[in-house]
């Protein structure tokens, strides 16, 4: 059965105006509508102005995330039936600079996951006659959740770290060298621990928790940048006890 | 040359949301451990002789001693509450490639440190 609602949308328009403001939008919804669905309808049917990233529609692409009332969300799979309230505030992801509408710029992010090398580190290449790097699924289990991301970016609008100092390596790309350290088949953990535990890598960290929340994969970045605090220390104190030696 | 618009985080940012809210409740009751500290380094201090002793003593029994202690001991098992449920995040293991319950890892924080604190007021009153 339609409904009603007001979705309240951020709206910058750089080449016309020099401040963002907020356009309300009286829509008639369907039960089944995720807050994407409504912005399409907007965009189609009411204002062809608006912009916003958006491409798989089923929480696999990472391109939809937004502030849906105060919340970082991925808005291909935020249903509107889930809000109670009058009107549905639609911003764009927080913390990082805003191209226009709801487009933000990923730019910082997207030079920052390659620091963390994020591949298999081997000291030594196989011959390829040697065949695959082989892997039990046990093995794969113990870095599973941290390989499930999908670069959305709401871990970062998430947390207040990387709101309040931008050069935090931040959740997503530290979760992915935790991800890259506990692979059976990789080598790299020492390689990666110049940017890791740099100044503005896992130290930084102050376990606000939020990214772990957000997530809607169930990463768990939080968990991964202490785990890699608690690896990396204590790889610093076997050096000092049997020098050379590392995890 | 478009335009990018930044919003920096304001001061009050850790008002914004009740989790940010939470976590700030969390880092300040650290400092009501840390301000309990002079008071133990006064007990080591008062330990010289008898005389500073019992001035310190009696200011233990005082109103004011008592309050200070109720408040720090709540805000200290709330801090320490919020570490012991976040142990199994930092902490994961593993046996016969099964990862062991998250519970299990915070039953055993939590008994560890209640039982720690048992024989530390133990060995205090006894
Ligand atoms: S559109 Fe791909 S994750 Fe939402």
């Amino acid at each position: 059965m339609p409904e009603q609602t007001v979705l309240e949308v951020y709206r910058y328009l750089p080449d016309e105006e020099t401040e963002p403001r907020f356009q309300s939008y009286e829509i008639t919804y369907r039960d089944s509508w995720v807050v994407l669905d409504a912005l399409d309808h907007i965009k189609t049917e009411i204002d062809p102005t608006l912009s916003f990233r958006w491409s798989c529609r089923m929480g696999v692409c990472g391109s939809c995330g937004m502030t849906v009332n105060g919340e970082p969300k991925l808005t291909c799979e935020t249903f509107i039936r889930d809000y109670n309230t009058e009107t549905i505030k639609i911003e764009p992801l927080a913390h990082f600079p805003v191209i226009r509408d709801l487009v933000i710029n990923m730019q910082d992010f997207m030079e920052k996951l390659p620091t963390v090398s994020p591949w298999l580190i081997t000291d030594e290449d196989k011959p390829l006659e040697a065949g695959e790097y082989l892997q039990t699924p046990a093995q794969m289990a113990r870095y599973k959740r941290f390989s499930m991301c999908i670069n959305c970016m709401l871990c970062y609008s998430a947390c207040p770290v990387y709101g309040l100092n931008s050069l935090f390596t931040g959740p997503a790309a530290l979760a992915l060298a935790e991800r890259y350290n506990l692979d059976s088949r990789d080598e790299g953990t020492q390689e990666r621990s110049d940017v890791v535990t740099a100044h503005d890598g896992i130290w930084r960290c102050t376990y606000v928790g939020e990214c772990t929340k957000v997530c809607p994969k169930d990463v768990d970045p939080a968990g991964a940048i202490q785990m890699l605090k608690l690896s990396y220390a204590l790889d610093w104190a076997k050096s000092l006890v049997l020098p050379g030696r590392g995890r | 040359m478009s335009r990018e618009l930044t919003h920096p985080l304001p001061r009050s940012w850790w008002l914004k949301r009740p989790p940010y809210f939470r976590f700030m409740m969390r880092e300040l009751t650290s400092v009501a451990v840390f301000a309990y500290t002079p008071l133990l380094i006064w007990a080591l201090w008062s330990a010289a002789d008898a005389a500073s002793f019992s001035v310190f003593y009696e200011f233990l029994r005082g109103p004011l001693s008592v309050w200070l202690h109720v408040v720090v001991l709540v805000l200290a098992v709330y801090h320490t509450g919020t570490w012991i449920a976040l142990t199994p995040s930092v902490l994961v293991l593993w046996r016969n490639d099964e990862q062991v319950d998250p519970n299990l890892i915070t039953g055993t924080t939590a008994m560890l440190f209640l039982s720690v604190s048992v024989g530390v007021v133990w060995l205090v009153l006894v």
